[in-house]
């Protein structure tokens, strides 16, 4: 068994090989609608993150109040509900269900349906972190915050939040990497992302393993980029003395 | 445009989501046993401090961790039949698939588990003239499970969520079928509702009893 990467430089559109790999005239190579679905793997995995990352530190700031319990009550609900429903379920619900319900929501192209329900699921997760952080700091933080007369939302943005933003870098890596692999069930509702392109030239071409084996790694080195820059990130954030990097010594 | 919930019917329970729904069990019991077990050993590997056995563990386990379940599942799906000689169903290639992939996750778990056991339980275990063997059979893994039951159980419900994105090869789960009775009966409103309920059902359950577990860890 061989393998043949000429697959690459096939038209997509008739068995005939294209010079350089590249298509003239809107005919299109393999090659070209693999990075294409690369970017639509990349752009649904990070809008779906900044959907994630603002709900998330919303839902997981109300959990950890004090005094307004049913702010509280009501993201323990949203983490539930998003975080006990399976992904492809919610995709699922999110492409034929809400349009049911939301007339408007009809006209939304599939791959942003898709970016909404990746991310109010990973937002679930990365609250229940945001909650964890927040909670794992020293409640002498609050308390001088507020001896110096800060207001609730002032502690909270001023004090805690910093603080506990920073500690969670490592778990919001973590959940950077996974909203990418599963950015992969938007297959489901036809986007013509990574998963998809896999599923749909190995049916065309019957070259499944140089198809599966592009796409494994185009994944792979998608996950391996945002853990990098998001270590980047982690290192210029990081507060002298506290958090991962600091007990590594680095 | 209203929902018709007249829709359900025990017939079309019985008929088309039940079936179902057994898949989705069996699958996760399978997974779970499989998983566990194949993981526990990559664990034994990952720390026993011989390189041959280390770095396969390890490159088996972040090569799993690093691609997209559904991924894993398309190139098990691919390459199995060409390994057996043979085509296998879509749900014999989903169990195998489920053990290899959740072994990846499982093999972490008992790591952990096993590096959170004090060393001086080895070392009396070994003063008391255990073999290895015996020590991580007899002393340490029973102390490790238990303490990695509600870790391990948490993992059980992602796995079963997980058992849905078998709809990539076409085998029939609990989400399939409410997918199969919704397409037939021209309702699949109605019936991606009810199948998102069922999941809700089933893993707030199995979530509560985890919580229960993390708060109680000795019973």
């Amino acid at each position: 068994m061989s393998l043949d990467w000429s697959i690459f430089c096939r038209s997509t559109t008739g068995n005939v090989q294209l010079a350089g790999c590249l298509g003239q005239n809107g005919e299109l190579s393999y090659l070209q609608w693999l990075l294409s679905a690369w970017g639509w793997t990349a752009t649904v995995a990070l809008l779906g993150f900044i959907i994630a990352l603002v709900i998330g530190i919303v839902v997981g700031t109300f959990r950890t109040l004090q005094a307004r319990s049913w702010l509280s009550g009501i993201a323990a609900g949203w983490v539930e509900l998003f975080r006990d429903v399976p992904l492809l379920v919610q995709v699922f619900l999110w492409y034929h269900v809400a349009p049911f319900f939301l007339p408007s929501l009809k006209s939304l192209p599939s791959w942003l349906l898709v970016s909404i329900a990746l991310g109010l699921f990973t937002s679930a997760r990365i609250a229940e972190q945001v909650r964890a952080g927040i909670q794992s700091l020293p409640r002498g933080q609050r308390d001088a915050a507020r001896a110096l007369g800060l207001r609730e939302v002032q502690v909270y943005r001023r004090v805690i939040l910093p603080m506990a933003l920073r500690i969670m870098m490592p778990a919001l890596t973590s959940e950077a990497m996974s909203i990418v692999k599963n950015s992969s069930v938007a297959f489901v509702v036809a986007v013509a992302e990574l998963t998809q392109f896999a599923m749909q030239a190995q049916e065309e071409t019957a070259r499944g393993i140089e198809i599966y084996l592009a796409v494994t790694f185009l994944y792979a080195l998608t996950a391996f980029a945002v853990n990098r820059v998001l270590a980047f990130v982690e290192s210029r954030v990081q507060v002298p003395g506290v958090g991962a990097l600091a007990r590594q010594g680095a | 445009m209203a929902l018709d919930l007249t829709f359900y019917s025990w017939d079309l329970i019985g008929r088309y989501v039940l079936g179902g729904l057994w898949f989705s069990v069996q699958l996760t019991v399978v997974a779970t046993i499989g998983g566990v077990l194949l993981g526990t050993v990559l664990a034994m590997m990952r720390i026993s401090g011989n390189r041959l056995l280390m770095w396969p563990a390890a490159a088996y386990v972040n090569t799993m961790r690093s691609v997209p379940l559904v991924m894993v599942i398309l190139w098990f799906f691919l390459l199995v039949p060409f390994v057996v000689g043979r085509p296998i169903g879509a749900e014999l290639s989903a169990m195998i698939t489920f053990i290899a992939f959740e072994a990846a996750f499982f093999c972490e778990i008992v790591r952990s588990g096993i590096q959170a056991i004090p060393r001086g339980q080895l070392q009396a275990g070994t003063a008391l003239g255990l073999s290895y063997g015996q020590n991580m059979r007899l002393v340490v893994l029973p102390q490790a499970l238990k303490n990695m039951l509600p870790v391990l159980l948490t993992q059980v419900i992602v796995l079963f969520q997980d058992t849905s994105l078998v709809y990539a090869i076409g085998a029939y789960d609990l989400l399939k079928g409410f997918d199969v009775a919704g397409k037939i009966l021209g309702r699949p409103i109605e019936a991606y509702i009810g199948a998102a309920l069922v999941y809700f059902v089933i893993c707030l359950t199995l979530s509560r009893i985890a919580t229960r577990l993390v708060t109680r860890p000795a019973a």
